[in-house]
């Protein structure tokens, strides 16, 4: 039973990932439609400017967690006004050469200087060692992922779904030659939506550093993943990809436990289950 | 919907002899390669990369769909071909038969799968289906992991062409390329062609005039699917190996900028992009993950500044189809 808990906590820590990511890409999606490739680079980014921030600057743990996403965030923006911006009104699949050009340009350079092992990040002292819940012994960094994780995706779905900021990104994403009409500056929230979505993926990013450790290609075949989930969950609802991704990493945990030969492939073929039954995904709006 | 190729010309047949004599003088000059000097298995690779890449051209250059897992093609009939040579023993132009039906086969169940979803779902399931494949290749015993199937024997084409004389085989690749060119081209111009470009061009409107689009794209998937994996079985005669490579996402990314380069929806394109991109690793094979950098940024300048491709731009500067 050990070995199952233990399965179930990875397969949510793991969740937690595909939750980030997947929801960053839902929210680019609806405003740039763009499906933004480069999202496992960033992701990748974000734990290396954490692993800079310790092992250059001595900044830890806690500010690595404010500043990564920031930092890349800002990247994004940069990204966004001075390449993604020129693709509106193209096709999509443009957005997706693009952006995977990127990705390879961001891969390509890291792996330059950093080769393909991995680069430890030691989990901050506040959040080490472990408590027994009676039933499994939860070691603490992974349970605050975890938490934090659901958190901060509870958050973004508040402020899109809740707030003011958020009615303009909902209204801008069905109508923006309306919504500009009405003087909010839509291209200004076109790039901050970009830098939202782009922080989210960094955040997950240091957060899985003192787990996964730090290697250039951390990103690469989980933005796959992230894109079956995304076909699995579809893009129209934002709690649909909080859903869907934790539930996958679950799923995924199981397999693990129960038939550790396709615990990488389980999501894929889940995937075309999925298409095959509702082709057109759990939240069904077609696209 | 979208124009993938701003200037859709109808064929007239002006365009027709043009294409002709284009083609005519590429046969000629790829027949003379062995006369030159210059490394015939480069040559060799490269045009299983065109032909691999005319594959994808013609599912999205013509059907609009951007397959993000082409590779699955290539490395499915690579496998399948290595494995029949040189477990089953069978002669090569069984090999590739087997491996061309494997492929097919596997455009039939992915097609399936995925042709119901549109534009960008299309590419990510590709891509999902063809990361599956490559764990599943991972873990089968047949094709020996990360090392991957070895010393393929090359044998007798028909009993009497000795593919292992460089000469001959380089002749054989070169009909077999030639062959899948000209049958996408005519698949092109073909009644089924037009209905393709119609579907590209404006899928709500081919559906009111009463096309069953689905199928159509189906069937331009399994097409694509199995010159891509005839591309893949000719390939394994070339390298005399199947590896994982051939089926990672990298190498489907690769397909996709060798059909960019050139000029999407072009015909003459994906072979221009595949000399060029395959020179380009000949060339900078030292710089390591650079080549990696330089591709990216290819991929960005071509997205960003040249849509068209080589072939495409020159093809809109001098008002012709190419």
């Amino acid at each position: 039973m050990q070995a199952l808990y233990a399965q179930l906590l990875v397969g949510l820590i793991n969740g937690s990932f595909y939750a980030l990511l997947s929801l960053g890409l839902a929210v680019i999606f609806g405003m740039l439609n763009i499906i933004n490739f480069a999202h496992g680079a960033l992701y990748m980014m974000g734990a290396f400017v954490a692993y800079f921030l310790l092992n250059l600057g001595g900044i830890n743990y806690w500010w690595a967690l404010i500043i990564a996403p920031v930092v890349v965030g800002v990247f994004g923006m940069i990204l966004e006004r001075t390449m993604l911006q020129w693709l509106a009104g193209l096709d999509h699949l443009y957005g997706l050469l693009l952006t995977f050009g990127i990705a390879l340009i961001v891969q390509g350079v890291f792996q330059n200087y950093f080769g393909s092992s991995g680069l430890p990040y030691s989990i901050p002292d506040q959040l080490k060692g472990g408590v027994n819940l009676g039933f499994m012994f939860l070691p603490i960094y992974r349970g605050w992922v975890v938490i934090f994780s659901l958190v901060v995706c509870l958050a973004t779905w508040f402020l899109i779904e809740k707030t003011q900021l958020g009615a303009y990104l909902r209204a801008a994403t069905e109508n923006p030659t309306l919504v500009r009409a009405f003087g909010i500056n839509v291209p200004r929230m076109i790039t901050l939506t970009y830098g939202l979505g782009v922080g989210l993926a960094a955040l997950a990013g240091v957060l899985s550093a003192p787990i996964n450790q730090v290697r250039p290609l951390m990103g690469a075949d989980l933005i796959i993943v992230v894109f079956a989930v995304v076909v699995i969950g579809g893009m129209g609802s934002i709690m649909g990809s909080i859903i869907t991704g934790f539930a996958l990493g679950v799923i995924e945990g199981l397999t693990k436990y129960f038939y550790p030969e396709a615990s990488n492939t389980v999501v894929f073929v889940l995937m075309v289950v999925v298409l095959l039954v509702k082709p057109t995904g759990l939240t069904g709006r077609a696209a | 919907m979208s124009a993938l190729t701003d200037d859709t010309l109808p064929m007239t047949p002006r365009a027709m002899r043009d294409e002709m004599i284009v083609f005519a003088v590429m046969a000629a000059l790829l027949a003379a390669v062995p006369f030159t000097g210059i490394y015939p298995f480069f040559v060799m690779q490269a045009l299983c990369f065109a032909l691999l890449a005319c594959a994808f051209n013609l599912l999205i250059g013509y059907g609009g769909l951007l397959s993000f897992g082409h590779a699955m093609f290539l490395g499915t009939a690579g496998y399948v071909s290595a494995h029949a040579l040189k477990v089953w023993g069978l002669p090569p132009e069984l090999g590739i038969v087997v491996g061309v039906a494997a492929a097919a086969l596997l455009g039939l169940v992915t097609g399936y799968v995925s042709i119901k979803r549109q534009g960008i779902y299309f590419s990510m399931i590709t891509l999902a289906l063809s990361q599956l494949l490559y764990f599943l290749y991972l873990q089968a015993p047949f094709t020996h992991g990360e090392d991957g199937i070895q010393g393929i024997p090359q044998g007798h084409l028909f009993g009497i062409f000795d593919l292992s004389k460089p000469l001959v085989l380089y002749y054989v690749v070169l009909v077999g390329f030639l062959a899948g060119f000209l049958l996408i081209y005519r698949t092109i111009n073909s009644p089924f062609g037009e209905v393709l470009k119609s579907i590209r061009e404006n899928e709500p409107r081919a559906i009111s005039l009463g096309y069953k689009t689905d199928q159509y794209k189906m069937l331009a998937y399994v097409l694509s699917g199995t010159l891509a994996g005839f591309a893949g079985s000719l390939k394994v005669f070339v390298a005399q190996n199947a590896s994982l490579t051939d089926v990672h996402w990298s190498m489907s990314g690769e397909i996709v900028l060798m059909t960019l380069v050139g000029g999407l929806g072009t015909i003459f394109g994906p072979v221009v992009g595949a000399f060029v991109i395959i020179a380009m690793q000949q060339y900078l094979a030292g710089f390591g993950q650079w080549v990696t950098v330089i591709q990216g940024v290819i991929f960005v300048s071509c997205v960003l500044l040249f849509r068209r491709g080589l072939v495409g731009e020159l093809a809109h500067l001098l008002r012709r189809s190419l």
